[in-house]
C-alpha cells in the first residue's frame, strides 16, 4: 500500500510518501513527480518518516528525474527516512547523487539556500 | 523449519511475500537491516520474474522456500518461465542508468550487492535461482 500526499509550503514542494513502494505502485510515485514538475516548482522534498520499504521500482524513479532536477534549477532532498530505507539507498551509492538529510527541518533549510 | 510459500505472477503479490519474509526470517539472528535488504533482495528477483519472465500472468506461479542450512540461509525461488540467469546480467553504470532515464535495470545490482553467493540452474524447463547468505557469525565472550 502507497499513499502520497503533496503540501506546498511556501515555494516548497513535500511530497510524503506513506506506506510501501513497489514494483506494484512506483508508477504513483512517478506520476506525483511528473505532475509537480509540470506544475513547476524549485524545490521538491520528499517525506520519507512514513516510508516502510522501497523496491528498486521506487529507486528507480528518482534516478530518472534526476537530470531534469539539475537542468531545471530544482532543489531536491529526501528526508525522515528511517535506518532500513536509508540503507538502501546506500547500498546503490544514491546518497552520494541524491541529498538524503535526517529531518524536515533540515531540508527546509536547505531548500532555503541561495 | 523450513518455509514455503507459492505467490501468483502480479505484483500485488509483492506484499504477501515481504509479509511471508518477515515472519520466515524471524527464526534467524539477522539485524533489522540485514533482514530488510533480503527482503528486498528476493523481492527484486522475483519481481524481475513475474515481469520479465511471466508478463504478470497471475496464473502462473512462482515457487519459494526459505532454509536455514548450517551457516547459511537459502531462500531458493523457482518457477516454469524463461529462464533468467542472474548470473548472467551484467550491472548496470549508474551514471548510465540515471542519463538515460531507465527506471529499471537496477534491482538484480541490489540482488548481487546483498547477497552473499547467488545459485542459478534451469533444466527441464525448470529455472531454480538461489539467494544466499551467510549467517552473522556471533560472538561469545
Amino acid at each position: 500500500m502507497l499513499q502520497l500526499e503533496r503540501i506546498k509550503e511556501g515555494n516548497k514542494e513535500i511530497l510524503s510518501l506513506i506506506g510501501e513502494v513497489d514494483a506494484s505502485n512506483s508508477v504513483l510515485l512517478d506520476q506525483s513527480i511528473q505532475e509537480i514538475l509540470q506544475q513547476g516548482t524549485t524545490c521538491l522534498l520528499i517525506d520519507g518518516s512514513q516510508l516502510g520499504y522501497i523496491s528498486s521500482a521506487g529507486l528507480g524513479v528518482f534516478m530518472s528525474y534526476l537530470d531534469d532536477f539539475s537542468e531545471q534549477g530544482i532543489r531536491f532532498a529526501i528526508f525522515g527516512l528511517n535506518e532500513q530505507v536509508s540503507e538502501v539507498f546506500k547500498i546503490l551509492g544514491l546518497d552520494r547523487l541524491i541529498q538524503i538529510v535526517p529531518d524536515k527541518s533540515t531540508a527546509i533549510t536547505l531548500g532555503n539556500e541561495p | 523449519m523450513n518455509h514455503k510459500l507459492n505467490i501468483s505472477c502480479c505484483t500485488s503479490a509483492l506484499v504477501e511475500l515481504r509479509s511471508f519474509l518477515q515472519l520466515s526470517l524471524k527464526a534467524y539472528e539477522f539485524s533489522e537491516v540485514d533482514r530488510h535488504q533480503l527482503i528486498l533482495a528476493v523481492e527484486e528477483v522475483c519481481t524481475n520474474l513475474i515481469i520479465h519472465s511471466h508478463a504478470c500472468n497471475p496464473n502462473e506461479l512462482i515457487y519459494l522456500e526459505v532454509k536455514g542450512l548450517k551457516k547459511k540461509l537459502t531462500i531458493e525461488i523457482t518457477d516454469k518461465g524463461n529462464a533468467f540467469n542472474l548470473l548472467d546480467y551484467e550491472v548496470p553504470d549508474l551514471k548510465k542508468v540515471i542519463e538515460e532515464k531507465r527506471k529499471g535495470g537496477i534491482g538484480i545490482f541490489l540482488v548481487k550487492k546483498i547477497m552473499d553467493e547467488i545459485e542459478f540452474e534451469s533444466k527441464n524447463g525448470k529455472n531454480t535461482c538461489r539467494l544466499i547468505k551467510n549467517f552473522p557469525s556471533v560472538f561469545k565472550p
